[in-house]
């Protein structure tokens, strides 16, 4: 004890050893960052991981400069963005920042889905990673919505009028509960002031929590690879995982790499085109909210529309709800519906593949014709994609067993 | 493996792409740190103020506002400027040399454009608040009238000047100004600097 | 990175498909054909809206200085030219009409003309503000063909003179009855302004009207090129590092 207590506070080790006594810091970095071992023939697909972590900073960073600037007041909402993107100084740049961010953010979240789904890393023992990583899109979508709301636009307001009257559709406690989430008896003032709480408050902290939990699970069972099969398996001498690199510097300096990349596309986007064709910003959200005036279309913002087409297609106001609810939930029980003896594309049938195909196929026509104006036609045509696509994870468990895989490599295999 | 790796040479990459990063991280921060200036509407309302002072009676005073801040704009009678030379043996800095608290124009013996006209910001240089006026002499040996300021007794004779021993370090702050006409003051900077 | 390839060949393939399924259907607009970096015009177009537009539409996000700078105007320009309505240039452009005048002479106030041209699209102004014609119905004399029943009366008559609107009987369509097409204008009575010159003015028009929805876009626009060739530059550092790094591992 004498021994112990003669070291704490003492140069002796320098300040890291003061540090790591008191806190497992050297300890944790090596767990979390120089030891960690991820295999070294990751792809182009294994990147939007690290950069949904990258979109989510610039996200917060933004955000937090425009909550200085914004007003969350039914009167002043619409002006307070105006305001920034005029009277404050460099406004417009911080303003486009989060605007671009936000489909940005789903755009490297749907990437980082389906190479989960490409390659299996979904699969035990992921399963928990996934489900975790459900949750953060469940809670970026809200995140999303409720954002969506605050510059207060003709889009913001008639957007979150069809979206909050989907809760309606739910039995006996539906308009009970719209009122609920509305605070009011329609949207109003009150509910501009939740939403924005909700938005920089209340979903930021459970998303921060959710994927801190998510990298927590992940380092626990080790990051999955293009051929779905376990490094672990496979150690050196050393104990270190033969196909195995360290995250940094190797995956650091990679992923520095797909950072920048990312960041001259986000450019090009934000300062070359930031309403991206009315795709980012749309054009009726330059008009403010006018609660007397539905505009001519409402289509909600490009990455809610496959869901959107799916609640279209279905006559009945309920069972669009549960359509689509279920279609946003369905994915959470991949790791079950799964029943394939391999992980990875690489190693699956055709029956897999073309399930796949089909299933990429129907998401972008859904995601298209849920911009599209309620016209027999789409509706026709959303109807069939809706079916695909939930074809694709209800028939998996039958599909994915009859499915001929080819034999599965000991180790990771490069791909030219 | 490793044989035909040049320390040096990765040394200099990984130095020269930190610096990069750190320039893109560095600039990247400054339309954040812009963004908390004054924004153009803060700009707009902060614009110069006018105050007509032809109607002031000697020894009279009006308060304004100018972007946000009191302003007192005092009519000096005679015998209040006179009373200036009395108390500049009690003062910290009678003859303004503290450049950053009146403009060259107001660095005079009555700290002012026109004599009688004071025009001074109303605000303490201790921690900002509000002085009182006391403009009669006396009782104290010292006192021919000024500014006293409530929060912690700093005192300020009839030009704003400050007198010595009070928590106070400097004299009060003479905004920019200038005469309009005879008798219309302009309170303030406008955009291009002058007053 | 086969998969990749195979996968973007598919996203190109349905991109394609889909950019071919979205053609067709669309209200057929001229275009507006404005150049919002030509100065000149903008300068134009800001005299047209302060004389034409401005006593009834406010722009009230839009100072009178930051016009100034963007459209290289000095303070003494703008008093003289733009700021009819201002004492100060730090104002923003409010309408010389009081709101309270407009909702009851119009049944609703004149909108504000700040995004207007992010909201509707340059070439729907510059057709709407083309697009009176007589109609001795209307409680202006006029209507509007982009936006039929509008309150807003004719202010440009004096420009452009006044038009009529020419319809042909189109043939029967799938819906069943016999189709009433707009045709053309034709010139009932000529303005001031030849056609052309017209036609311009309403471009320097919406010109304005494109700028003050997006002032800095000029900015971003030049930003942008730098930020792209910084991060060029650091792309390639980081690159030669990654490269270097990754000596270390064998394939």
């Amino acid at each position: 004890m004498a021994r112990i207590e003669s070291e704490i506070g003492t140069p002796q080790g320098g300040f890291m050893k003061w540090i790591d006594d008191r806190f497992p810091f050297t300890e944790t970095m090596k767990y979390h960052v120089t030891e960690y071992y991820a295999s070294k023939n990751f792809n182009f697909w294994y990147v939007f991981g690290v950069l949904s972590m990258f979109v989510l900073v610039m996200q917060l960073v933004s955000g937090i400069f425009l909550t200085m600037n914004y007003k969350p007041d039914a009167t002043e909402a619409f002006a307070s963005v105006e305001y920034i993107m005029r009277d404050v100084e460099w406004g417009w740049l911080i303003r486009y920042m989060h605007s671009t961010g936000a489909s940005f953010f789903f755009i490297v979240v749907y990437m980082h889905m389906f190479r989960a789904m490409l390659y299996g890393s979904y699969r035990k023992p992921r399963e928990l990673v996934w489900i975790i990583g459900m949750l953060i899109f469940l809670a970026l979508m809200a995140e999303a919505f409720a954002g969506y709301l605050l510059p207060w636009g003709q889009m913001s307001y008639w957007g979150a009028q069809v979206i909050i009257s989907l809760f309606g559709a739910i039995p006996f406690v539906g308009d009970a509960l719209v009122e609920l989430i509305r605070g009011d008896y329609s949207i109003s003032d009150i509910t501009l002031n939740r939403f924005f709480a909700l938005h920089v408050i209340v979903i930021p902290l459970a998303l921060i929590a959710l994927v801190f939990v998510h990298i927590v699970a992940l380092h626990e069972v080790g990051s999955s690879n293009p051929d779905g099969i376990e490094i672990k398996k496979k150690k050196g001498p050393d104990g270190i995982p033969l196909d195995g690199v360290a995250f940094h510097p190797y995956h650091t300096a990679k992923d520095l790499v797909a950072i920048i990349i990312f960041l001259m596309i986000f450019s090009a986007v934000m300062f070359f085109a930031p309403d991206l064709g009315g795709y980012f910003l749309e054009h009726a959200n330059f008009e403010p909210a006018n609660m007397q005036v539905t505009p001519e279309h409402i289509a909600p913002v490009w990455y809610f529309t496959p869901f959107y087409a799916i609640l279209r297609a279905v006559p009945n106001k309920l069972w669009g709800t549960i359509l689509f609810a279920t279609a946003v939930l369905l994915p959470m029980f991949l790791p079950w519906l799964d029943r394939s003896r391999v992980s990875s594309i690489r190693y699956r049938g055709w029956i897999y593949k073309m399930a796949l195909t089909l299933f990429v196929i129907s998401f972008f026509t859904l995601g298209w014709l849920g911009v599209q104006p309620a016209e027999p036609v789409y509706v026709f045509w959303a109807r069939i994609f809706a079916v695909v696509y939930f074809a694709f994870f209800l028939l998996m468990p039958y599909y994915t067993t009859i499915d001929k895989t080819k034999p599965v490599p000991d180790r990771v295999v490069y791909h030219g | 493996m490793t044989e035909d790796v040049d320390r040096n040479r990765r040394h200099f990459l990984a130095v020269a792409t930190a610096v990069t990063g750190g320039a893109g991280i560095a600039m990247a921060a400054i339309p954040f740190l812009s963004s908390l200036k004054p924004s153009a509407r803060a700009q707009a309302q902060g614009a110069p103020v006018k105050v007509a002072v032809g109607s002031l009676e000697p020894g009279e005073m009006i308060r304004i506002v100018w972007r946000g801040k009191l302003v007192f704009v005092l009519r000096r009678s005679e015998a209040m400027l006179g009373r200036l030379q009395k108390s500049v043996g009690f003062l910290r800095d009678p003859n303004s040399e503290v450049v950053e608290q009146q403009p060259d124009y107001a660095a005079n013996e009555f700290r002012s454009v026109k004599p009688e006209f004071l025009v001074i910001q109303a605000a303490c240089t201790h921690l900002g608040c509000i002085p009182l006026t006391e403009f009669d002499v006396g009782p104290a040996d010292d006192w021919f009238g000024g500014f006293y300021c409530p929060c912690h007794g700093s005192r300020f004779d009839l030009a704003g000047r400050v007198y010595k021993g009070v928590p106070a370090p400097t004299n009060l702050v003479v905004p920019p100004y200038r005469y309009l006409q005879n008798d219309v003051v302009l309170v303030g900077v406008d955009s291009t600097g002058a007053a | 990175m086969g998969e990749f390839m195979k996968s973007l060949t598919c996203l190109a393939i349905l991109m394609i498909g889909a950019n071919a399924f979205a053609a067709g259907g669309e209200i057929e607009l001229e275009k507006a054909g404005n150049d919002p970096d030509n100065t000149a015009s903008l300068q134009r177009g800001a005299r047209n809206f302060m004389s034409y537009c401005a006593g009834c539409h406010s722009a009230k996000y839009v100072r009178y200085n930051s016009i100034g700078r963007d459209l290289e105007l000095s303070e003494d320009q703008l008093i003289d030219n733009l700021m009819f309505n201002a004492e100060r240039s730090s104002e923003t452009i409010q309408a010389s009409m009081p709101l309270e005048a407009a909702k009851s002479w119009f049944g609703q106030p004149p909108p504000d003309m700040s995004l207007i041209a992010r909201a509707k699209g340059t070439d729907y102004i510059y057709n709407f503000l083309r697009g009176f014609y007589l109609d001795p119905d209307s409680p202006t004399g006029v209507d509007n063909l982009y936006l039929a029943g509008t309150s807003m009366p004719d202010v440009l008559w004096e420009l452009q003179g006044y038009q009529r609107a020419v319809y042909v009987e189109g043939e029967a369509g799938s819906e069943g009855a016999a189709s009433h097409v707009f045709d053309r204008f034709e010139t009932v009575s000529t303005g001031s302004m030849s056609t052309e010159e017209f036609d311009e003015f309403v471009r320097d028009t919406v010109n304005f009207l494109e700028y003050i929805s997006e002032p800095i876009r000029r900015t971003r626009r030049v930003l942008g090129v730098w930020v792209l060739l910084f991060l060029s530059f650091f792309l390639f550092v980081s690159w030669k590092l990654y490269k270097d790094i990754w000596k270390d591992v064998p394939k």
